[in-house]
């Protein structure tokens, strides 16, 4: 996943111009090809390692993982293809440019505070599944399960040392990483394929024929989750499936991106992704981790490095290494990007540098890398309702006679209707999931709604208050 | 060159799966699969450079 903010990381696909505050022209049309080599690379990342054991530390059987992340993957591509792709094809705009217009410069710089934040605890994911790897060659001790802090003077020296490291790479280099990350792609694929093969073979499975038999008794049980984890159904999985990258299609994020697609149904390509990264590395990544546990039950660790290494050997230590470094460093790179549409006047460098330190102290910290399902499911959440604003925006409001883009034609920094909608819709997805008796993998779905239904009202009541065309029609009367 | 570096590349990716494949066969030993995988990853990050730098520019 998340591999979220890889979009964009090659160079080679970044366009020369970036049209940040105007429509992309025709001239700089990509073809589908761009979009599946794109996302086909950016879903295999070092947080695929972590996921997949994650999915059987939950208790997900075998038909339930498969056949849920087999729907919750089409859910996902359908997403892109038929909510953010055809906004993206009209309006050729990037995300921010499109939230500015219709929320306001105020409002979309607390966007990007929250979006920072959440990339650099990504970020900070992705150090710690970095960090494990380092943990196979000097020994030290590192966070099991269960631990939400570091436990080992090893563990913190090595998880600031990487993540330091990331820090000044994204810094000072960032285009040198992205050119190493388009190289180790295909690499890394099939280092994760390697990863299931071997796997199975060591589960005793020694044939196509064997295999779902041994998916079902021996690698997926089901049952019990372990201590501390929630409990995965196959809705659990499909909605995470679906939900885990919300912020890039439902919430839209993007449109920065599809806003280069000659046709909207380009969205397709993004089952690239979704079915090497998010079906085949997840299924791999799961299958390493139950033969760690048929070796060592009481091993219930999940460290990426010591699993890798216990396949591959040195390549899968190096695979965790990579995977986790190259998609780290362009998160932190967006993240300082984020950070710096807020404070202009400090330089990109020191800005970047911050936000990785930021990430680096994260990443001593186990808590978001073991916790990784809940958060991915949080991040979601938070940045969904700018989806739904956007969404009604576009498709809506016109035929509604409400203006469309309206802090652009009202000249406000923040367009109160959609900030209330999004301070709202959190607070009521928040009562749900600590009061209301809904998991936090599902809440997004009614969140997006009441979003919708929130910024409708709230957009008619404030637009009639300050009626802005009137206004504006008004203030161009000699 | 460029050719060199493209067979290259194609050699590395087919040694980075094979073994696993060959080890799934009972044909490989892990040790060997890992050893196999190792010169592969190096074999790799040699080549493919190469041949991607030029497709880019090109």
């Amino acid at each position: 996943m998340n591999d979220l903010n890889t979009t964009m990381a090659g160079e080679h696909r970044e366009p020369v111009e970036e049209f940040e505050r105007e429509p992309v022209p025709d001239r700089a049309l990509l073809g589908l090809r761009s979009f599946v080599g794109q996302y086909g690379g950016e879903h295999i990342a070092g947080t695929e390692l972590m996921l997949g054991p994650l999915f059987l530390a939950s208790g997900a059987s075998a038909y339930d993982l498969v056949v849920g992340l087999l729907l919750g993957n089409l859910l996902a591509v359908l997403s892109w293809t038929f909510i953010t792709a055809p906004i993206a094809t009209r309006a050729r705009l990037t995300l921010y440019y499109q939230l500015e217009r219709i929320c306001g410069r105020k409002l979309v710089m607390l966007y990007n505070l929250a979006n920072g934040v959440m990339f650099c605890f990504l970020a900070g994911a992705m150090v710690t599944v970095s960090a494990t790897a380092v943990g196979v060659g000097f020994k030290f001790r590192m966070p099991g399960l269960n631990d939400l802090y570091p436990n080992s003077i090893g563990w913190i020296v090595s998880a600031l040392a990487v993540g330091l490291l990331i820090a000044v790479v994204a810094a000072y280099g960032y285009k040198f990483v992205a050119r190493v990350a388009n190289i180790a792609v295909p690499w890394m694929v099939l280092v994760f394929v390697a990863f299931g093969v071997i796997g199975l073979r060591q589960l005793g499975v020694a044939s196509l024929g064997d295999f779902w038999d041994a998916a079902q008794t021996v690698i997926w049980k089901g049952g019990d989750p372990l201590p501390g984890q929630v409990k995965f159904s196959f809705w659990h999985v499909t909605f995470f499936a679906w939900f885990c990258n919300m912020a890039m299609h439902i919430g839209m994020a993007d449109l920065s991106v599809f806003r280069y697609a000659k046709k909207s149904r380009y969205g397709l390509a993004t089952a690239s992704g979704m079915f090497l990264g998010h079906f085949m590395a997840w299924l791999s990544a799961s299958i390493l981790y139950a033969l760690q546990l048929r070796e060592n039950p009481a091993n219930i660790d999940v460290l990426p490095g010591p699993m890798a290494y216990r396949a591959c050997g040195i390549a899968g230590l190096l695979c965790v290494i990579i995977a986790g470094w190259t998609t780290a460093n362009p998160t932190i790179y967006r993240a300082g990007l984020a950070f710096q549409a807020i404070v202009p006047r400090v330089s990109r460098f020191r800005v970047t540098l911050a936000t990785g330190i930021f990430a680096a102290v994260a990443g001593m910290f186990p808590a978001v890398a073991m916790k990784l399902l809940g958060f991915v499911a949080l991040y979601g959440m938070i940045l969904m309702p700018m989806g739904a604003v956007i969404f009604l925006d576009f498709w809506v409001f016109r035929r509604l006679g409400l203006q469309q883009n309206y802090a652009a034609a009202a000249g406000t920094q923040f367009n109160w209707a959609a900030g209330t909608t999004w301070f709202l819709s959190l607070g009521i997805c928040t009562w749900l999931v600590l009061h209301g008796g809904v998991q936090i993998f599902f809440v997004s779905l009614p969140g997006w709604f009441i979003a919708a239904i929130l910024y409708l009202i709230l957009s008619m009541i404030y637009q009639r208050k300050r009626s802005p065309v009137k206004r504006l029609f008004r203030e161009r009367e000699p | 060159m460029k050719k060199i570096a493209q067979t290259l590349s194609a050699l590395a990716l087919a040694a980075t799966l094979v073994p696993s494949l060959l080890f799934f066969a009972d044909l490989l030993a892990l040790a060997q699969v890992k050893v196999w995988m190792l010169v592969a990853a190096l074999l790799w990050f040699v080549s493919a450079p190469l041949c991607m730098e030029r497709k880019t520019t090109q």
